[in-house]
């Protein structure tokens, strides 16, 4: 993994504890700019600790958490958004009641003066949602129509226009495709490749290996708070991938117990 | 991968006209605005009494005087509560904040013979003022830091506060309503900014109508063109969203309690220039007639959504049922249960128009 660039986030030997509990054990992953590393695991395996994990919310046990070349320890979401990583959460943060332009620009409002008082500059904000949106490949309809009204498909992506936007060098996605139907979750990765073509490190999480395969440039593995394996495209297939995300030894062991019924 | 994306941006025209934007026709555009059931309902509301107190002068610059009077203090409180809820909290404390507030600036006011503090005007409202703000902020505080409903804690506040009202005049001059506020050195010039009338036509219009106008529109303009505003919405609809996307949470919602602390102070200080003094029991039950004009007003008593000018408006219809009750001539009894229908009536169709809104 030394040709190319140096990784953009990088985490070495991190393990999660809680109490006894070991969530994440000698995690090491990485992600290069303009790049797409995909997270797979299965329920359990230790995903939603590790997304914390890169995400600020939670601080590692052991390990080196690096960013930009150099280590880092996140106090806060915030901390980390300011430095560009962001996360966009399978429950999305979004105000379902607000209009779509709100939504993208809520806690970054653009402002106008008009005299000695300071307007929210709403005609910015409807043509850059719409402008950001379109770069993204997605022509919206109506700036002011509700979040509420739109497919979670389109709500993942004002999600993710919304991060690139704001300077987002790094973007972890939270199961953006799980909840979507097969039309809509294409939707979502072309987004993503759409991310990585601007320069950015995608950290793509997901249990679907079918998802996964067409968009990412190289694959980790996650199973019971471990590292399984970090392959790059060229050295798996996508057979292999669901082969080795259902466990090929016990999907193998089903199947014969199926069977033999 | 072809995505219903690429059929849309490569179809001729998806930017110039888009082919899947309907045109709105313009009673589409006005239906899906929070405040239009409070609209239909003061015209239905005006009409009614229109027909059916036609012999009684309801048509006449006398009792649209009266009605605008009436609902002006309860329009100021309406709004205030309006922005507070939208944000998604309430306040249940300004009912009696108002009576306790008009009762310490009598108190105040009044001479040491008579139990009084005797302090100037200006220093006692100044007092005043800082301690309605200082309510406020321990309201705000106090549901922050216990993350306990607001609904509870300002159901304390009201029990304390009217409390207050009570007891602390009993105690000092043993009366619950203290007069004679006509005679405080300074009268003059707060009568002038807070209690004056106005004569249009032969009706005298009270300047406190100008004051509720004048803070409708100032919060209309918070609420929509400002990045407060936004951010009211964005608290209201879901408070950990917009914390995490960097909206200051907590001190914006302590500042929307000091803003209903504030209108308490306000509509308590109009109240003792118009009726010449204090009284214990004043600004009761007007924590829930607020509630009640914002809701008609289409706010959404689970926050994120709401309109100032709507609770105003059910501020008007309120004050409308009670007057035009009173120059028909029903018994006034029948009052709370107007209010109650108009209240169901006015829920139950703004949730269907919200309804409408989201799936245009």
């Amino acid at each position: 993994m030394s040709e190319k660039d140096a990784p953009l986030l990088e985490l070495r030997g991190v393990s999660k504890f809680f109490g006894s509990v070991i969530a994440l054990q000698d995690v090491s992953m990485f992600v290069r700019a303009g790049e797409v590393t995909c997270l797979l695991g299965d329920n359990g395996a230790g995903k939603s600790t590790l997304i914390k994990t890169l995400a600020g919310v939670h601080l590692p046990s052991e390990g080196i958490y690096l960013y930009e070349g150099e280590e880092v320890l996140f106090q806060s979401p915030r901390e980390a958004l300011d430095r560009g990583i962001a996360t966009v959460y399978q429950d999305l943060a979004m105000i379902p009641l607000m209009s779509i332009w709100r939504n993208f620009f809520l806690g970054s409002e653009p402002t106008k003066n008009l005299g000695p008082i300071r307007m929210y500059d709403q005609a910015y904000a409807k043509r850059t949602t719409r402008e950001e949106m379109a770069k993204m490949g997605i022509d919206i309809r109506d700036p002011d129509q509700p979040v509420g009204t739109l497919s979670g498909g389109e709500r993942q992506s004002v999600a993710i226009a919304r991060a690139v936007f704001f300077g987002a060098k790094v973007l972890i996605l939270d199961e953006p495709t799980a909840a979507l139907g097969v039309k809509q979750a294409g939707v979502v990765l072309r987004y993503i490749t759409a991310a990585r073509d601007r320069g950015i490190g995608v950290i793509f999480i997901t249990h679907n290996p079918h998802h996964a395969y067409p968009v990412g440039d190289h694959f980790v593995i996650l199973r019971r708070g471990q590292v399984m394996g970090d392959y790059s495209k060229d050295e798996v297939s996508r057979d292999e991938l669901v082969q080795m995300m259902a466990g090929g030894a016990d999907l193998e062991a089903l199947e014969h117990e199926l069977s033999s019924r | 991968m072809t995505t219903e994306v690429e059929a849309a941006t490569t179809q001729p025209g998806a930017t110039a006209a888009d082919e899947r934007v309907r045109a709105q026709s313009w009673y589409d555009r006005l239906l899906s605005r929070p405040e239009i059931g409070a609209l239909i309902a003061l015209i239905v509301v005006w009409l009614g009494f229109a027909i059916v107190a036609a012999d009684n002068n309801f048509i006449s610059m006398a009792t649209t005087a009266a009605i605008l009077n009436r609902s002006a203090p309860l329009i100021i409180l309406s709004v205030a509560v309006a922005l507070l809820m939208i944000a998604g909290e309430f306040d249940l404390s300004i009912g009696s904040l108002v009576g306790f507030i008009g009762m310490a600036v009598m108190l105040m006011v009044t001479s040491s013979a008579q139990g009084g503090w005797a302090l100037p005007l200006l220093p006692a409202l100044l007092i005043t003022l800082v301690l309605a703000l200082g309510v406020g902020w321990f309201n705000g505080t106090l549901v922050l830091r216990t993350k306990l409903p607001s609904f509870i804690i300002t159901l304390g506040s009201l029990f304390i506060f009217r409390g207050l009202a009570i007891a602390i005049p009993r105690t000092r001059t043993g009366r619950s309503q203290l007069g004679g506020f006509d005679r405080t050195p300074g009268y003059d010039i707060i009568d002038a900014i807070l209690g004056q009338k106005i004569n249009i036509f032969g009706a005298a219009f009270d300047i406190a109508i100008v004051w509720a106008l004048g803070i409708t529109l100032l919060a209309m303009f918070v609420l929509r063109r400002t990045v407060v505003g936004s951010w009211i919405f964005g608290v209201g609809g879901d408070a950990n969203a917009a914390r995490n996307v960097g909206v200051p949470v907590n001190r914006l919602k302590t500042v929307l309690f000091m803003t209903t602390a504030l209108a308490a102070f306000l509509v308590a200080v109009i109240q003792i220039v118009q009726f010449d003094g204090a009284d214990s029991l004043r600004g009761r039950l007007q924590e829930f007639n607020a509630i009640i004009a914002a809701v008609v007003g289409g706010t959404l008593l689970t926050g994120g959504y709401g309109s100032v000018v709507g609770a105003a408006l059910g501020a008007l219809i309120f004050a409308m049922v009670q007057q035009g009750i009173i120059i028909t001539g029903v018994d006034g009894d029948w009052f709370q249960v107007f209010v109650g229908a108009i209240l169901v009536l006015a829920v139950i169709f703004n949730n269907a128009l919200r309804q409408r809104a989201l799936k245009r």
